[in-house]
């Protein structure tokens, strides 16, 4: 870790050197860790350590943006004349107006000094402990353990300094057997609220119960989809939908339909990031506090994210604090997303099915047409068919193709507790309940 | 640079390592975007630093570090070591790596103009040029066009006596056009999808493909793609174009030859494979047509290098002959642990092992996993098609975690009646079995449609790590797959 003085000392030492009409400057320090398992073992162990600093200049409407991790100060001036002379070959923005004003940010408190401390042979205990169960029962363990700290400052010329830092700890396994697997995961702030040796009895259990699994034909069913899945779905529906870029571009189900139901009675979905039950980080990349944005309200869409450029295009509006690092062709998007929990338990949304099918979580997924959410992906680590209220065998994995918005529609039940998911792809972190869906769509099978 | 690698490789020696390497990596990456008519993107990014890998009480260990000083080294070098140690709580086994690779080599990029050398105004006129030309279609809503460059400097030394220095050039560019209507947006691309085509070489590739050129055309069709008909749904004879075959490549082909996946290194996160060791040698993948190759010597391939990142010699192997599995893609361990049950298998790695940069590991990367070119031409192919539909750029993609079931969609199609390109049809979608789908291959087009296409964006491991990957393709037909799934 390396602290708020010396991050706003870099940046100081950027803004002192800068001569531009407007500059920015970003700096990001990482202390990450990672160690990774597979066939019941240790094979990939690594730690990074990395600061790194970017700068955008602004002279009239030209922008330049360069980066650097070399922090030397005499680096970091000539990063900033990088940027400026950058600046100076561009041609003009006439959409820009100007970097952020600054604004009161709450601090929040992220950190967790025992996950910034947390050794490499601490993850290894844990991963032992995922190991011990899945060699106790003939089965092959792979998976990830990791901790890590990151920073951020953003200061700009026009006052703008905000710091922040905070703690991850993750760790998910996929436990298998010669035709079945099941997994598992768990992530917090601190490392000691994860539970190795209770994700491997998840996995190590949905291994043992998915051995022999047999076909089913593609078609419509009622799925009762875990956490991980729904925060799939959720994390394609922000970035496919809820980004003002998106919507302003007409290339968004969003465009022209604010306002109207677009989902069912029991989805409502915001993004907060200042909610301790997810990812905490209380200003965007822009050095714009967050404001939470309701986005569906009881299926109707009510909201979408902006940065500084797309609030800039609207009378009235300003950034909801969601901008990503410049230059942004992205646009806003939402990376701490909520979905309002119900008040079912799984048993009840088992119980309550006469035939249906349990999924654990996607693979690979991807949008097939984004205008309509409509989504093509895998099944993987769990599959079961549920029959009279009962789950009575394992399925090989089935493709599904379907939107999102049609799925939210038709959910019967939501549970009553919600699971921090981290995802895939950057920072993302979701908060999802678990969901019973009428009419999914599967329109293919596998042979495992 | 040898005083550092050298106090590297001694230091984590030092502290028990039986191996040890290091890699000083120096990235420069210009990025360069036009979004209708005005200049997005104008970035330099530059990123530096080292990388030590070591085998302590026989299990891996890396740590890595953005600051290249004495102290720094020796900090890395020993914290290395004490992961790997640690590593070695839970193993069943010792690693191992197999004979000594020990070169001591350079190699560049070869290539005819530097792109850095090349003015940010001449870049800026280009994609101007280009944006002007797609934004002259009457009904277009987005156009934007890109440049990306980067030069990659890395220093490799091992403990076994290597010290190889690399110098890899890319460039790319590419432009994407949006149509929209009420609840339809359709897209182009050229000269392929993902944003940009991408090459290992210099500012010749920009000229070569020429993005104004073509920008015009790419809004013609997705102006047109609105008003087209829906793709039909049935079963028929698919011809697919080189840019979307290539990612079928990559997917169904280049993803499950990595051994590492083979052995369930990656099953928590990018999956397994179906290829598994029994059938090398012993499996049909595909029909008497189908012939792959891995080639880390292909010109202006993305994956194109003189030395993979444990210093192996870029090289190029046999994948799939007349239709019969025959190969994989190793490293030095997985090469190892084949010839445990395959004695016939090469004893050294065949050079595939890249790292995502200076704080990354190298696993099992595609270098240019390409299909060899066949005998027709495409006018030859589409004229011996009585029914059958052509499909273009890849839009979507997808398919499981041992890399059987998958399917994609593709910006643009047109259905084939009689010999003869039909009707353009939207939203395209086809999808299928690996082995079934390369069984009903039975034409690959000549060497006048084969390019090397670049996926830039091949995402693998935790970290996650994104490997830039070619791959050789013309277009090809295949019989009896199904279409039309929405």
């Amino acid at each position: 870790m390396i602290g708020k003085g010396e991050l706003k000392r870099l940046a100081d030492t950027v803004l002192s050197a800068a001569s531009a009409d407007q500059t920015e400057v970003l700096v990001q320090g990482k202390d990450l860790a990672l160690t990774r398992f597979a066939a019941n073992s240790i094979h990939q162990n690594v730690s990074e350590t990395d600061v790194s600093v970017r700068v955008r200049s602004i002279v009239g409407k030209r922008i330049g943006v360069a980066s650097s991790n070399d922090v030397s100060d005499a680096s970091l001036k000539t990063l900033v004349k990088k940027a400026e002379t950058i600046a100076s070959f561009q041609q003009e923005n006439p959409e820009f107006t100007s970097l952020p004003e600054p604004l009161s940010i709450r601090e929040m408190d992220a950190f967790s000094e025992t996950t910034a401390q947390c050794s490499a042979e601490t993850r290894a205990r844990g991963v032992g402990e995922i190991l011990e169960q899945s060699r106790a029962n003939d089965l092959v363990a792979s998976g990830a353990f990791s901790t890590g700290t990151q920073e951020l400052m953003i200061s700009n010329s026009l006052g703008v300094s905000a710091y922040h830092c905070g703690t991850m700890a993750s760790a998910m396994t996929v436990i298998m057997s010669d035709d079945s697997s099941g997994y598992a995961s768990s992530a917090a702030q601190d490392v000691n609220a994860l539970d190795p040796a209770e994700i491997g009895r998840i996995a190590v259990d949905k291994a043992v119960r998915s051995a022999n699994p047999t076909s089913i034909d593609p078609g419509e069913y009622t799925v009762i989809l875990e956490e991980d899945a729904v925060a799939t779905m959720m994390f394609f529906l922000g970035y496919l939908g809820f980004s003002a870029l998106a919507v302003q571009e007409g290339r968004s189900f969003l465009s022209g339909h604010l306002g109207e139901k677009v989902a069912g009675d029991a989805i409502t979905l915001w993004d907060d990031g200042f909610d301790p039950r997810g990812s905490v980080l209380p200003f965007d990349f822009e050095g714009v506090p967050k404001q939470k944005v309701m986005l569906l309200d009881r299926g109707v869409a009510v909201g979408a994210v902006y940065d500084s450029a797309t609030a800039s295009r609207e009378p009235g509006k300003a950034s909801t604090g969601h901008g990503l690092p410049a230059p942004n062709t992205m646009g806003p998007v939402p990376i701490n997303l909520f979905m309002k929990p119900g008040d079912a338990s799984k048993k009840e949304m088992i119980a309550s099915t006469k035939r249906g099918i349990w999924v654990t979580r996607f693979h690979y997924v991807n949008p097939v047409h984004p205008v309509k959410t409509l989504l093509t992906g895998m099944t993987r680590d769990g599959t079961f068919l549920i029959e009279d209220g009962r789950i009575t065998r394992p399925l090989k994995n089935l493709r599904f193709t379907q939107s999102i918005l049609e799925a939210f529609s038709n959910v019967e039940m939501l549970s009553k507790d919600l699971q921090m998911i981290k995802m895939d792809f950057g920072n993302f972190v979701n908060c999802a309940p678990a969901a019973k869906i009428n009419r999914f769509a599967f329109t293919g099978t596998t042979e495992f | 640079m040898r005083d550092y690698t050298t106090r590297a490789l001694d230091v984590a020696q030092g502290k028990g390592a039986s191996y040890a390497d290091i890699r000083i990596v120096r990235r420069e990456t210009q990025d360069i975007s036009v979004k209708n008519g005005i200049v997005q993107t104008l970035s330099l990014d530059d990123d530096f630093g080292f990388g030590v890998r070591v085998i302590a009480n026989g299990a891996w260990g890396f740590a890595s570090s953005n600051r290249l000083t004495e102290e720094e080294i020796d900090r890395v070098a020993a914290q290395a070591v004490t992961i790997a140690k640690a590593s070695a709580l839970t193993k069943d086994r010792d690693v191992e790596i197999g004979p000594a690779e020990v070169h001591v080599d350079s190699y560049a990029t070869p290539m005819e103009i530097d792109p850095f050398d090349i003015s940010l105004e001449d870049k800026i006129d280009e994609l101007m040029s280009a944006d002007k030309e797609a934004r002259s279609v009457t009904g277009l809503a987005m156009a934007q066009s890109t440049m990306g460059f980067l030069r990659e400097t890395k220093t490799f030394a091992s403990s076994e006596g290597s010290f190889i220095e690399q110098t890899l050039v890319e460039s790319g560019l590419g432009i994407t056009v949006h149509a929209v209507s009420e609840g339809e947006m359709q897209q182009r691309s050229y000269p392929n999808s993902f944003g940009r085509h991408q090459g290992t070489a210099g500012y010749e590739f920009i000229k070569k493909w020429d993005l104004p050129g073509h920008a015009r055309g790419a809004a013609e069709e997705a102006v047109a793609l609105l008003s087209a008909p829906q793709c039909p749904s049935k079963t028929t004879t698919l011809i697919l174009d080189g840019p979307q075959l290539a990612l079928q490549v990559h997917e169904s082909c280049g993803h499950p030859i990595e051994l590492d996946r083979v052995y369930g290194t990656e099953a928590a996160f990018a999956g397994t494979s179906f290829l598994t060791p029994e059938k090398l040698g012993n499996f049909r993948y595909g029909s008497e047509v189908v012939n792959l190759v891995a080639d880390a010597t292909t010109p202006t391939g993305l994956g194109t290098y003189g030395y993979d990142d444990e210093g192996v010699p870029a090289q190029r192997t046999d994948i799939v002959k007349n239709g019969e599995f025959v190969g994989y893609l190793t490293s030095r361990e997985t090469a190892s642990q084949l010839r445990k049950t395959h004695p016939e298998a090469p004893e050294r790695s065949n050079g595939t092992m890249r790292a995502d940069g200076w704080n990354r590991v190298p696993i099992v990367r595609m270098n240019n996993v390409s299909l060899l070119p066949g005998e027709p031409t495409l006018d030859e192919l589409i004229a011996d098609t009585d029914d059958g539909i052509y499909m273009l750029t890849n839009k979507s993609w997808s398919i499981d975690d041992k890399r059987l079931n998958f399917q994609f969609g593709t910006e643009l199609a047109y259905e084939i009646k009689n010999g003869k390109l039909g009707q353009m049809v939207k939203n395209a979608t086809y999808t299928g079995m690996t082995p079934q789908f390369w069984g009903g291959c039975d034409a690959v087009c000549n060497v006048g449609h084969w390019h090397v296409w670049g996926t830039p964006n091949c995402g693998k491991g935790q970290p996650m790590q994104t490997a830039h990957t070619g791959h050789g393709t013309a277009p090809a037909r295949f019989r009896n797959v199904q279409i039309g799934i929405m």
